[in-house]
């Protein structure tokens, strides 16, 4: 019986540990994307600032009350815009932003291709 | 096939991206949204300044009626230099003007208020800052107009005289 208690001690330690590692690295992952709204160009993760460290604590209480990274996202992108996000998602304010890119380098391949290849 | 660019074409080219430059170094780097938008005020709670008498922020504004909510702290310079603003704009009737004291040791809020005057018509307390954050905030001074429960414009850092005229025309 001794053991047995054991064992199930040793696999509650373990799994709780896990569920708090989870719960951190999600945070860490959250908090890395958020930009911090008065040293702008760090995210509240590097950030110590006031209004940094209470982002923190809503993003906590946000993880707390069980609502998934979108969620939280959403939520922040409610109050402040994309712009709070470091990795802001495909919309009408940003397709600029992600089809750019995409866009130069279909061009630039078009140049390499009648330049270089189709002259051969 | 390489052409030598003509040295006014250069020339331009150089005197164009230097005005670009030139110009950028006059903008201010912190981005500030456009603050035009109106919205609902968000619900949070919060505790009244001096009771520390939980409250929501449905029973803090009441429909009809216009309100001034302030964010303040002791410690924050720019608060200093508005309030004579926040005193002179107490005078107009048509206006509450409720105070969000924000980080703040009670006794050097108490202080700030006994050395300058109190504005406010009510007083409520952020200890941990996070309904700053519910309102939407950028930092300490920050107001926000609210009508009706809604957020019809929000003023970021300290309010000048401008605004205080802005306030009084738009509340008339």
């Amino acid at each position: 019986m001794k053991i047995l208690n054991i064992i199930l001690l040793i696999s509650y330690i373990i799994f709780f540990n896990n569920a708090l590692a989870e719960e951190q690295d999600k945070k860490n992952k959250i908090t890395k994307n958020l930009r911090c709204l008065i040293c702008q160009g760090q995210s509240i993760y590097d950030s110590d600032s006031e209004f940094a460290n209470s982002l923190k604590i809503l993003v906590d209480k946000k993880i707390e009350e069980g609502l998934t990274d979108d969620q939280i996202y959403q939520y922040f992108k409610d109050k402040y815009g994309d712009w709070i996000l470091y990795d802001p998602g495909l919309n009408k304010n940003t397709y600029i932003l992600w089809l750019l890119p995409l866009l130069l380098f279909l061009v630039g391949g078009a140049i390499i291709y009648k330049n270089f290849i189709a002259k051969k | 096939m390489k052409k030598k660019l003509p040295p006014f074409i250069l020339t331009l080219v150089l005197g164009v991206i230097f005005i670009i430059f030139y110009k950028g170094l006059g903008d201010t780097n912190i981005y500030m949204p456009e603050n035009t938008k109106h919205y609902d005020v968000p619900v949070f709670n919060t505790k009244e300044f001096n009771s520390n008498i939980n409250f929501s922020s449905s029973e803090i504004f009441e429909l009809d009626k216009t309100y001034l909510l302030n964010i303040w702290s002791s410690w924050c310079v720019p608060c200093r230099q508005e309030h004579p603003l926040l005193m002179n704009l107490k005078k107009s009737e048509e206006i509450n003007i409720v105070g969000l004291n924000y980080k703040d040791n009670k006794k050097n809020a108490e202080n700030f208020l006994k050395e300058l005057g109190n504005p406010y018509n009510k007083i409520f307390t952020d200890l941990d800052g996070t309904t700053a954050i519910e309102l939407g905030a950028y930092g300490v001074p920050e107001s926000f107009l609210i009508h009706n429960n809604r957020i019809i414009k929000k003023y970021i850092g300290p309010l000048n005289k401008q605004v205080i005229n802005e306030i009084k025309k738009t509340i008339k």
